[in-house]
């Protein structure tokens, strides 16, 4: 209420916008992306479930919450489920000021198509807040949308204010906690102008280019590489009419960001507005899905968490301590234990024995005795027998999984999949009903395939023959299944084959975390980078601590570190000339010329030519003693 | 009633996306809603008090379900509901009075039997009840005539008394209703004027020179300290910050600006300072039946070293958060964990919550409770609008103020 107040002063002292504005948001309801694959195919990825509750909720919730009046949701896949879901929910029949409208296109393959399709409708008349169906937030939009129009107001040509929050990236993998690549950007700390967008750093060569132009035309500059990128845009009506004009735009970042930023004809520029306290995040992989997950359930999204009803439509929840929510109705068995974070739906039955942990389970599943569930996903109407093991999972809808099932991590079930007895699952294995669409598939392949990320696309037929087993006959469960491949299915369901270029990806942005062994060879190969690199001062101590510095600040460091230890070999290999019979004086004066040069303080060449005294003592027979006493 | 529905629905939707939080604002907007849900409710011809309690059950549930931490809505719907069965009884009482026992007053009584001689001894052991009961405490001391700052009867029983014996049944049909709303806009003067009640006894528990602390900030406490101050009182007062949300420093401010000393100190230096202390006195969010205080985290720690120091520990609280629960009841809902980010900065402790590197489990986890649970024993004196008690008469203010069948609205309504 307050918001829509503010909005009301806001423009009423304006003369310019005596016609108030309503603000308005477009929610594309579609990923235009296949990392959710094999679910995706049957059901859209803004109405899977996240937490018990379908993600465009959560989106739609919040839009709510921040005053937006009328918000257009582009469906684009499985467009008649979202319109279907829509009708059914509260948020079309809500009465007050927030209303919903789907819009409905079939050719779209990108978000730079959606937009052009949403442009070319008109519904847009003043700046508007830009969300995937999939963002997950809590904030408050009342600043940002304020720094946005006073921008606009001072200049027309700031079209766009991106929502960035703090968020720490692993210093060994160079993913963020979401499962993405690291994003560099480069923001001026006065202005907060976006001036540099890569969310694809090299990984092997760790340094990035700017162009001289940017240093040149702005006197400070903050590169980042340890923001997230919220996905939350608001953006004025030029930005359609931008994607408009550059119809080749596909990728939101990728094309448009980045496409502006090199573009310094038109003079468009973008800001950021980061947020602090609040949450706001973006569910892109199965990784991000898990990650989400876990901070609503540790209540980061509050009040958009399950003990609170925000949607209306989810079942009373309790909170247990150690942050066990359970609904009314669950059957718990006396023996059956449930352990932290972890979330229970109405309905579920849990035989003796069995142990969750760190798990969210829908509504009316069925949980044998003796299973254990850890840090795995099962949605709604899941049979689950006895003696089953599922750890880092992720079970959809009307899963039957019969008695003796392992599940390894990263395992992916998509909806109705039988599994028969005693099978394992080895890890990352992606299961469905249907088969991997080949690239003649239907003209849902289509909508779905990301028209830039080549890689991901979809298997050639030579692929599909290389599936390691299609078991497309719904065997009878008793029938042990005997192939001779490594994997048998017996009951229902294709095993996915992973894409070629796809299998490095697979640990990444699975739901299971990083294996061990994965995280080893990170620590070694880090090691080794900087080995190469600085093979001579790898031994000294003091270097050693430079070394983690230069690790965790990035990249301007490694350029100095390079420096000092050159600076290092050059002083040594001056010193060995003292040794070889140089004049002392001359050599005195080549030192301090090298340390001018390399810029470097006293100190350091004082050290340096310690080291390297002291280098040449080790291996210096004692013999030598003599010419020590003439430098000396 | 489309109208009604829809004012319903949305305030159901306010109270569970938390934009009417705190018990003063909700208990007042519970009470407004109640009183529309009456004034539009379609009264029958028979059981007139029936169907007003089942709607306003209706309602009730509803509204205590939407948000079961703001134990004030559910308060009110008992309050209400008492309301519905007080007037209920006492225009029986009137008409058995009046009539005597003429068919015509079986009619307006439960109607759920069908014998008539069963009937009307229902009511009149009804009637029999209402003037047999024991009267409350609190009308007996009202009976004296020098209470100057007694506040309105809750149970206008009194009220019906000098009512026209000879009430017509149809005028009384519509009276029930009329009667019915005129108590619930009483009700809502009183949360309206329940802090100006509170403060008018702040003269007789604040002496000169004497040290005062309290923690994070009440409303309630706020004008119970201006009302001494202005009254000319001198006196100091501490107030603890109440971390996370440091209300404390917006009691600071808006006490300066009336002009009184204030020492802003951290809620770990609470044991330190108690020493100094000459009273504590704190807000409240609710009151159970048992005299225990569910009240902003850090008050039990503030309780327990009051007493370890005897200070008298003094809660100041409007009769809306009495509740008629007990702590241990299964519908209370004693705790709302709020969001972590209150705590720690997310982006700083990044980290720590990488799902990916720490074998999936969190490792670290942050609680963040709104509310402390305070026994009654470290509860020196209450003070409501309706004067000062002890936290063992608290059993005896909510005989007065509800009725032992509206306790658990739920369940009853859902039968």
């Amino acid at each position: 209420m307050a918001q829509k107040k503010g909005h009301r002063s806001l423009s009423s002292d304006d003369p310019e916008e005596l016609a108030r504005v309503p603000l308005q948001a477009v929610l594309l309801a579609d990923s235009f992306a296949t990392k959710f694959r094999p679910i995706t195919l049957e059901r859209p990825k803004v109405l899977l479930p996240l937490v018990n509750a379908p993600m465009i909720d959560y989106t739609l919730a919040w839009l709510e919450s921040v005053g937006v009046e009328e918000a257009f949701v582009f469906c684009c896949a499985h467009s008649q489920q979202v319109k279907d879901y829509l009708n059914k929910s509260q948020w079309m029949k809500q009465p007050g000021t927030f209303t919903v409208q789907p819009i409905e296109s079939h050719d779209s393959i990108s978000a730079g198509d959606a937009l052009r399709v949403i442009y070319n409708l008109g519904v847009i008349c003043g700046d508007f807040v830009l969300v995937s169906g999939d963002t997950i937030s809590n904030m408050s939009l009342k600043e940002a949308l304020q720094e946005h129009k006073e921008r606009r107001k001072k200049d027309p040509l700031a079209v766009m204010t991106m929502v960035i929050k703090h968020s720490k990236p692993s210093s060994l993998t160079h993913q963020t906690r979401l499962g993405n690549d690291e994003i560099l950007m480069a923001i001026d700390p006065d202005t907060k102008e976006l001036l540099y967008y890569e969310d694809k750093t090299d990984q092997s060569q760790r340094f990035i280019t700017l162009d001289k132009m940017l240093l040149a035309s702005t006197p400070t500059l903050h590169l980042h590489n340890d923001k997230q990128d919220c996905y939350i845009d608001i953006c004025s009506p030029e930005v359609l009419s931008l994607f408009t004009d550059n119809f080749d735009y596909q990728h939101l970042r990728r094309h448009f960001v980045k496409g502006l930023l090199v573009d310094d004809l038109m003079g468009y520029k973008i800001f950021t507005h980061e947020i602090h306290s609040s949450y706001a995040a973006r569910i892109d992989n199965f990784r991000s899905y898990d990650t989400i997950s876990k901070d609503i359930i540790q209540r980061w999204t509050y009040p958009m968490v399950p003990d609170v009803q925000y949607f209306g439509n989810c079942s009373q929840m309790k909170l247990d301590r150690l942050g066990i929510y359970k609904a009314p109705e669950v059957d718990q068995s006396r023996t059956a234990q449930i352990r932290a974070f972890s979330l229970i739906g109405n309905g579920t039955a849990i035989g003796d024995h069995s142990v969750i942990s760190n798990s969210v389970i829908g509504q009316s599943c069925t949980i044998g005795r003796n299973v254990s569930i850890q840090g795995s996903y099962i949605w709604d109407n899941v049979i689950i027998e006895d003696d089953c093991k599922l750890s880092h999972a992720l079970v959809c809808d009307g899963v039957h999984l019969r008695a003796g099932v392992v599940l390894e991590p990263g395992v992916i079930l998509s909806f109705k999949v039988e599994v028969g007895q005693k099978i394992v699952i080895p890890a990352y294995s992606k299961v469905s009903l249907l088969p991997q669409p080949s690239k003649q598939d239907s003209d849902e392949e289509l909508e779905y395939a990301d028209a830039n990320s080549g890689v991901v696309e979809s298997p050639s037929i030579t692929s599909i023959a290389n599936t390691r087993n299609v078991d497309p006959v719904p065997d009878s469960p008793d029938a042990e299944h005997s192939d001779t491949s490594e994997v048998g299915i017996s009951g229902v369901g294709y095993i996915w084959s992973t894409t070629e270029g796809g299998h490095e990806e697979e640990w990444r942005h699975s739901i299971a975390p990083i294996p061990a062994e994965k995280l080893m060879e990170f620590c070694l190969s880090a090691h080794t980078d900087l080995g190469v690199s600085n093979q001579d001062v790898n031994s000294l101590p003091a270097s050693g601590e430079l070394q983690l510095d230069s690790e965790s600040t990035g990249f301007d460091d490694g350029e100095d570190y390079k420096d000092s230890a050159d600076f290092e070999k050059e002083v040594e290999a001056t010193f060995q000339r003292v040794l070889a019979g140089v004049n002392p004086e001359n050599v005195i004066l080549e030192i301090n010329s090298l340390r001018l040069s390399y810029d470097m303080s006293h100190a350091d060449c004082a050290g340096s030519l310690f080291y390297s005294i002291m280098k040449s003592a080790l291996s210096a027979p004692f013999s030598s003693n003599l010419s020590f006493g003439n430098l000396i | 009633m489309p109208d009604v529905q829809a004012l319903v629905n949305d305030f159901v939707l306010k109270l569970k996306r938390r934009k009417i939080e705190g018990s003063h604002a909700s208990a007042q907007h519970t009470a407004e809603l109640l009183r529309s849900v009456i004034s539009h409710q379609r009264m029958p011809y028979t059981n007139q008090a029936g169907a007003l309690i089942d709607a306003v059950k209706a309602v009730g549930e509803q509204l205590i379900a939407a948000n079961p931490v703001e134990l004030a809505v559910g308060n009110i719907v008992r309050r209400v509901l008492h309301i519905i069965r007080e007037e209920d009884l006492s225009s029986t009482a009137t008409a058995i009075e009046g009539l005597g026992l003429s068919a015509g007053s079986d009619d307006d009584d439960e109607g759920q039997h069908e014998d008539r001689p069963a009937l009307s001894a229902a009511a009149l052991a009804a009637a029999a009840r209402s003037t047999l009961r024991a009267p409350s405490l609190q009308t007996l001391l009202e009976d004296i005539p020098d209470s100057a700052a007694a506040p309105q009867p809750p149970s206008s029983g009194g009220d019906s008394e000098g009512k026209s014996k000879s009430a017509d049944k149809n005028i009384r049909s519509r009276k029930l209703k009329h009667d019915v709303i005129e108590a619930i806009n009483e009700l809502i003067q009183d949360i309206d004027t329940c802090h100006e009640q509170i403060s008018e006894q702040a003269v007789e528990h604040i002496h000169q020179n004497e040290v005062i602390l309290t923690l994070g900030r009440s409303r309630t406490v706020k004008e119970f300290l201006c009302a001494a101050k202005e009254k000319n009182r001198s006196f100091r007062v501490f107030v603890a910050e109440g971390a996370p949300r440091y209300q404390g420093h917006v009691l600071a401010k808006e006490l300066v600006s009336k002009g009184i000393q204030t020492t802003v100190i951290t809620d770990s230096a609470v044991f330190a300072m108690i020493s100094r202390v000459n009273m504590v006195i704190v807000g409240a969010h609710a009151i159970m039946a048992n005299g225990g205080v569910i009240a902003p985290v850090g008050i039990n720690m503030v309780a327990l070293a009051a007493q370890r120091h005897a200070v008298p520990f003094v809660v100041v609280a409007g009769s809306h958060k009495l509740c008629p629960l007990y702590p241990h009841n299964p519908e209370v809902l004693l705790n709302d964990l709020k969001c972590p980010s209150d705590l720690l900065d997310f982006g700083e402790f990044s980290d720590c919550m990488d799902f990916g590197s720490h074998g999936g489990s969190p490792l670290l986890h942050v609680v963040n409770p709104a509310f402390d649970y305070v026994p009654p024993k470290l509860v020196s004196l209450f003070i409501t609008d309706t004067g000062g008690h002890n936290p063992s008469y608290m059993y005896r203010l909510i005989a007065d103020y509800y009725s032992a069948d509206d306790l658990v609205v739920k369940r009853r309504s859902t039968s």
